[in-house]
């Protein structure tokens, strides 16, 4: 069976070699223009850098809003547009409209695409109908819609090139992630890991929509797409490595969803993403190291066969989702030049890894208050090399079932969610967006519905004993694994940051707030409160020997569900309300793109 | 489990009086209409469906909900609520779903009817939030409580198909 599959890609890939060999170089290509942002990572190393220096440290400043948008959707904006020549490609939440605007001519709508979906949907959308943006390759704009269709849009008139369906959202499958093009295909994950979804990342043909290859973050080799050299830390991972850490037939409904953003390094030839927390959140219910949720993925764009794995968090015991970007950069480290992969994960820890081979080289705390973990085993020859040392005190797992857990950090959200760090190759750090909360967690027993959510956890969540911010943007070093500054911030930091070769690095915050702060220092350089919440990343481009930044806003997303109202305090008396400040009281709903530039 | 919700339906108002006059066997306190109720001592005990209805609520409700029945960015405060509901109202929304969409909204609620994780625990839940949107209980966990009792754990059992 496997060996027909293989033929199959093979052959399919042969054919489009010629076109696949176009489009990859047309995009290499075009992502190295710092006019534009043609990917929604900014390019294939999901650095979120640009090489424009219009707008620096000197006269940031300055900095004034130059236009706006209003998306016509009061939900979530994550993600952010793209920007090819004069069109700005501008997508929404739910219901998941698209806009291409002319830059060039008073920002005019050139075309809308709105899909036509049902509305029950919106209820298997986990924390918000959010939609993190829009890919381009061979001229088409890719989508991928809640209800799990693909779109490829043409790009000049948004006419339907082609649809294909990803997943089924009767039995929890959404699509929340922004696809990725690489060579000939169309990567995209999907969501679903609180209603037991058996996730996977998928390649479609891009000029067809065809289904190319499919591995799943759990299941038997033949589904997960590894073979008898993909490794896991140098050694090979074996037959049957996911079924064997599973019990029964429980990986069918285990989770390890793929929303995340995708990474590729085309020397390589592989690609990088994370995979989710398994299902259930009530550990006791799944024993097991539960692979290969919570890992780090090294595919073969051709043929998605994976190169090496690396689980982060065994037998997750607080959502500890993997989704998390991978940043590659090249950089040295005790002398010595190294492909690295970077990874801030929810769990706390930020890991550094040669991505050609999957070695593990750092693994440190990025907020000081994580408490689940001692750290990860780094001596090659232990029998836990690579684990995390799980502390008895914040295990849910050892706490067992109907058992409160009390004082775990990072709380389910991690300490960073989706919202994508920065890396900048003039200071060689990253820049990174995190959340400061720690929880109570209790897991219990739960029975699976399809479509229906699988949680199996009642948790609480509140900022760290003695501290009243719930975020911090911090500059970390990813070779020593060290944090250079750190800047607080009220809620959590939801945003994706954006570096600039203007030694300017911006962000997003809660409240709504445009932050430009010095790449060096930290210090606060600029702020504007833009009409909502950010939860969206920031971007820059050029247009007429302008520099702009933009950055959607619209309050949302997981932190619109538990930061809305404010966190509760668990020391409080009885009948005290709410101890911590409460974001309704900073912001509303909105849907808004705002584009800053300097003044004339 | 059966659900009838028709009764309920003409209700517009709130529950009326929680005073709990009377408890069943498997631990539920009634008011004097006979629809289910919270009864919190002074010294902060809760009963056992007030109790299992946090617990309930925190695993499915709180994701679109938010914390402690106080709504989110895109679900209402069901605190605030339950106060205009009928008892059947609620049960009937729960187990149905419903739909509200309007020009600057699409609020959509799932049927949970056939979910056993919230369709075993609607009288907990109900409970939980009628104690809320009273102010009858805070934003916080219960921390004393009464003891579950043989005749709860037969019917969860059940419901929930454990042996």
């Amino acid at each position: 069976m496997r060996k027909v599959l293989l033929a199959t890609f093979l052959g399919s890939a042969a054919a489009l070699s010629v076109g696949s060999a176009s489009a990859n170089d047309e995009l290499i290509k075009m992502s190295q223009n710092p006019k534009d942002w043609v990917m929604p990572t900014g390019d294939y190393a999901n650095s979120r850098y640009s090489k424009l220096n219009q707008i620096n440290a000197q006269n940031v400043g300055k900095l004034q809003v130059a236009w706006t948008f209003s998306t016509g959707v009061l939900r979530g904006h994550e993600g952010g547009p793209l920007i090819i020549g004069n069109i700005m490609y501008v997508h929404t939440p739910f219901p998941n409209k698209v806009y291409a605007l002319d830059l060039s001519n008073e920002n005019k709508i050139v075309w809308k695409y709105e899909p036509k979906q049902d509305p029950n949907v919106i209820p298997v959308m986990c924390c918000d109908t959010v939609n993190r943006g829009l890919a381009y390759g061979d001229g088409k704009i890719l989508l991928h819609q809640a209800d799990t269709t693909l779109v490829a849009l043409d790009a000049k008139t948004g006419q339907v090139a082609w649809t294909a369906k990803n997943g089924d959202p009767t039995k929890g499958e959404t699509g929340t992630s922004a696809p990725m093009v690489v060579k000939d295909k169309v990567l995209v994950g999907i969501s679903g890991g609180e209603f037991g979804v058996q996730a996977h990342m998928t390649a479609y043909d891009l000029k067809t929509g065809k289904l190319a290859w499919r591995g799943y973050s759990e299941g038997p080799d033949d589904q997960i797409l590894v073979d008898d050299k993909t490794t896991a830390l140098g050694k090979p991972i074996g037959k049957d490595s996911s079924l064997k850490t599973w019990q029964g037939d429980q990986w069918k409904i285990g989770g390890g969803a793929t929303w995340g953003w995708v990474s590729y390094d085309p020397e390589l030839n592989l690609i990088y993403y994370g995979s989710g927390n398994p299902s259930t959140w009530n550990p006791k219910q799944r024993p097991g190291d539960n692979k290969w949720s919570m890992t780090i993925w090294a595919r073969n764009p051709d043929t998605g066969v994976a190169k090496w794995v690396y689980q982060m968090t065994p037998h997750d015991e607080w959502d500890y989702d993997g989704v998390n970007e991978m940043i590659l950069s090249d950089q040295s480290i005790n002398g010595q030049a190294r492909k690295l992969l970077t990874h801030f994960d929810r769990n706390g820890l930020g890991y550094t890894l040669d991505r050609a081979t999957g070695e593990l080289l750092v693994a440190e705390k990025y907020d000081p208050k994580v408490n689940w973990t001692s750290g990860v085993d780094m001596d090659k020859n232990s029998p836990t090399y690579g684990r995390p040392k799980v502390l008895d005190a914040a295990s849910t797992e050892k706490g067992g079932e109907d058992h409160n857990t009390k004082g775990i950090c990072p709380a389910a959200l991690g300490t960073k969610d989706e919202q994508p760090a920065a890396y900048s190759p003039d200071t060689q750090l990253f820049y990174v967006p995190t959340n400061h909360v720690c929880m109570d967690y209790e897991p219990f027993k739960v029975s699976y519905t399809a479509g229906q959510p699988y949680v199996g956890a009642t948790l609480s969540m509140y900022p760290p004993q003695g501290e009243t911010n719930m975020g911090n943007f911090i500059a970390w070093d990813g070779k020593t694994g060290k944090i250079v500054w750190s800047n607080k911030e009220q809620f959590s930091v939801w945003s994706g940051a954006l570096a600039t070769g203007g030694g300017v690095v911006f962000y997003g915050t809660l409240e709504g707030y445009l932050k430009a702060v010095d790449a060096k220092t930290g210090k606060e350089l600029y702020k504007f409160k833009t009409p909502s919440g950010i939860i969206g990343n920031v971007t820059t481009y050029e247009n007429g020997g302008k520099q702009y930044v933009a950055v959607l806003s619209g309050v949302g997303g997981w932190a619109g569900i538990g930061l809305a109202a404010g966190l509760t305090d668990p020391t409080a008396g009885l009948g005290a309300v709410g101890g911590y400040a409460a974001l309704s009281n900073y912001t509303a709903l909105g849907g808004t793109l705002t584009v800053f530039s300097l003044p004339n | 489990m059966i659900f009838v919700a028709s009764g309920g339906l003409a209700q517009a108002e709130g529950p009326g009086d929680p005073t709990a006059v009377k408890k069943e066997d498997d631990g539920k306190w009634l008011d004097k209409e006979g629809t289910p109720t919270y009864k919190i001592s002074a010294d902060g005990t809760v009963d056992w469906f007030t109790y299992s209805g946090y617990r309930r609520y925190h695993s499915d409700c709180h994701v679109c909900h938010g914390p402690d029945g106080m709504g989110s960015t895109y679900a209402p405060a069901l605190k605030d609520s339950v106060k205009t509901m009928s008892y059947g109202d609620f049960l009937g929304v729960v187990a149905s779903g419903r739909k509200n969409i309007s020009t600057a909204q699409e609020n959509v609620m799932p049927a949970f009817g056939d979910n056993p994780n919230v369709a075993c625990y609607m009288d907990d839940l109900y409970v939980y939030l009628r104690a809320r949107s009273n102010d009858a209980w805070g934003r916080q966990r219960p921390a004393k409580k009464e003891e579950k009792t043989e005749a709860y754990t037969k019917a969860e059992d059940a419901c929930m198909g454990h042996k």
